[in-house]
């Protein structure tokens, strides 16, 4: 029983048929890649996980308790991070604000009226985030803006703030995309001490073979919209089926 | 200091300071000099600087930390007005429960108004906020006549119950605002060689208020909720996967703006009792915005500087006609004189507009964060001047 299950998952748009009949199972403490062409589902996929999008029919469990029907903000409180395509941070705020931030929602929730007292008083928050920069390496940027920052470093502060919620599960969509190689490198080596280091489960979709096969304990690859195969690292690479679906028929 | 850090401490006293002193701060020139036009030192106007000083103070709450900019803001100020009002008319003189009343009655109306816009965001918002005023102000001109007088305005009467006060005075007039007793429009004049300096109550009453709300919204700005407010403004995306509900925190936001409003609204009908329903017109929630702007959106300081500066302007240029004019130019030849008049003369009087106008295209364009982004480009300016020296000192012997 893995601690994200996801069965019988159908979605459609119109005409469309973007998921079809999902099911996934990630276990605990893992890391598990979603792979495919364009195209395949991974991200209409990730988005009925994270209630942004409810899908046609089909359940989808984390630990034991459907998020199906519940408000991303409430999702994201069960201990389910996302981190996205392109860094969504507080691009207006310095970094240690954008740090503080999801450990105020850590500890009071969706939703607490704390108007009078001051924010850098709140002695447990200020030092949680602290200690997270450092471990991030982003001590030195901590009164940065984050608007000038780079990708790489834009990138390194979004997962810093997911897990500063200590999630159970951390869900990476495409989390190198459109980064240069150095970039590349130097978040697969986060995500590799990540995984080293924390008790989490990390469910990633990604393009990258490069990073995929750097990262996973286990691979589902979806094609038009169906789990085509779900098998461990080294048994994808040869797979024909594999092969088929990304290079086309004649392949 | 009352929870504040050194450099907020700072600049509550300073406007404790100029709040205190404005009598004369606002009176520079003596009586009678040819410069006492632009003395803004009467109570009248003072009043109006700190009440609009409020109302942008908490405009600023709403749009200036979330970003969502409301159109219709001049709603609550009018339903603190008329709230106001009735109190007057129904309880008593003193103005302490007119304010009360005031502040729940429009934060009761935030509640409702906020809760249907801030559905939607951007554009959409604010064209909600302003059907919401309009719709109120038209509603207060006709339909609810019973209840605000339609166009007359809602004005105290002799046959007012007043239960707790009295329907009118010994010598057979309606009684005043007061605050205990203490009359709002009672003013202390003081004469000091060829100035006039007025202390007038109704003033210290609005602006020792004013501090309060200023004190209140240095804590807001300072606090963790601030904080999730800028965030709202900065990533809602983010906000909520982040497992923070961003309707509740704008929601607080929209109805605290709406409060300070209502109150800047029932000080408003204190200092002079009656509320007509222009005061809910899309103009005046216009000039909030305007002011918030001017002074620079999401600065602590900027909206109480952008109100006073436009209550300036529409108070002082709007004075100044072409007699005033002539005699300024009247040490030019005849034809000059009259063409310089004649140049001027779009920009004063009815004209005052004008100026305004310019002077906010010129703001927003040459400095986008306001009359607060102007003052820190001056201090940095003055302190790399020096900094410069210091450094040409520390150079020179190298040399």
């Amino acid at each position: 029983m893995g601690i994200l299950e996801v069965k019988g998952v159908n979605k459609r748009f119109g005409g469309l048929q973007a998921l079809g009949n999902v099911n996934l199972s990630v276990r605990e403490n893992t890391v598990h890649a979603i792979i495919g062409p364009n195209g395949a589902g991974k991200s209409t996929l990730l988005n009925c996980l994270v209630g942004k999008l409810i899908p046609d029919t089909g359940s989808v469990m984390f630990d034991g308790n459907s998020v199906l029907g519940r408000q991303p903000h409430e999702i994201n409180q069960m201990g389910i991070s996302r981190v996205f395509q392109t860094p969504e941070i507080f691009g207006d705020l310095t970094v240690m604000e954008n740090m503080m931030i999801p450990i105020f929602a850590k500890r009071d929730g969706a939703f607490r009226m704390h108007a009078v007292g001051n924010m850098m008083s709140e002695k447990d928050i200020v030092e949680a985030a602290e200690k997270m920069l450092v471990d991030m390496n982003m001590a030195d940027k901590r009164n940065m803006h984050t608007a000038s920052m780079s990708r790489g470093d834009k990138r390194r502060l979004e997962i810093g703030m997911c897990l500063a919620q200590e999630p159970r599960l951390l869900l990476l969509d495409e989390p190198t995309a459109g980064m240069a190689r150095a970039d590349t490198n130097n978040t697969i080596d986060l995500l590799k001490q990540i995984k080293a280091e924390r008790d989490i489960t990390i469910a990633i979709i990604e393009h990258d073979m490069h990073v995929v096969f750097s990262l996973a304990d286990r691979i589902t690859v979806l094609a038009q919209g169906t789990p085509l195969v779900e098998d461990d690292p080294q048994n994808i690479k040869g797979n024909p089926k594999v092969r088929e679906a990304y290079l086309g028929e004649s392949a | 200091m009352l929870g504040l850090n050194k450099k907020d401490a700072t600049l509550l006293l300073l406007v404790a300071i100029l709040a205190l002193c404005a009598p004369f701060i606002l009176n520079p020139f003596p009586e009678g000099s040819a410069l006492a036009q632009f003395n803004a030192g009467y109570p009248d106007l003072m009043q109006r600087f700190v009440i609009f000083g409020i109302f942008a103070i908490g405009f600023n709450i709403l749009f200036g930390l979330t970003g969502y900019l409301s159109f219709g803001h001049a709603a609550f100020l009018g339903v603190g007005s008329y709230s106001a009002v009735w109190m007057f008319k129904l309880l008593s003189m003193n103005v302490i429960p007119a304010i009360i009343l005031s502040m729940i009655v429009s934060g009761l109306f935030a509640v409702v108004i906020g809760f249907v816009s801030l559905r939607r965001s951007g554009i959409y918002f604010s064209i909600l906020t302003l059907a919401f005023a309009q719709m109120s102000f038209n509603l207060a001109y006709s339909v609810l006549t019973p209840i605000t007088n339609g166009e007359t305005g809602l004005q105290l009467t002799l046959n007012d119950p007043r239960i707790l006060g009295e329907s009118a005075t010994a010598d057979g007039s309606i009684p005043v605002t007061n605050l205990f007793g203490l009359e709002m429009r009672s003013t202390f004049q003081m004469d000091v060689g060829a100035w006039l300096f007025q202390f007038n109550v109704g003033y210290y009453l609005c602006a020792f208020i004013m501090l309060l709300a200023f004190y209140l919204s240095l804590r807001i700005f300072r606090s963790p909720f601030g904080m999730m407010l800028r965030a709202v403004k900065s990533n809602q995306q983010r906000m909520r996967y982040t497992g923070l509900n961003p309707r509740p925190y704008t929601l607080a936001a929209f109805v605290i703006s709406g409060m300070y409003a209502g109150l800047a609204g029932g000080l408003m009908a204190s200092m002079d009792p009656l509320a007509g329903a222009e005061r809910m017109q899309w103009t005046a929630s216009g000039e909030v915005v305007l002011m918030t702007i001017l002074g620079g959106a999401g600065t602590l300081i900027g909206p109480v500087l952008g109100a006073g500066f436009i209550k300036y302007f529409e108070n002082i240029f709007s004075k100044i006609n072409d007699n005033v004019l002539h005699g300024w130019f009247s040490f030019m030849p005849d034809g000059l004189e009259d063409f310089v008049v004649g140049i001027v003369h779009p920009f004063i009087g009815k004209g005052w507009h004008l100026t305004l106008g310019i002077l906010f295209m010129l703001v927003v364009i040459f400095l986008p964060g306001g009359l607060v982004e102007g003052g820190q480009r001056i201090a940095r300016a003055l302190r790399k001047d020096k900094s410069d020296d210091k450094s040409n000192a520390k150079s020179n012997p190298a040399e």
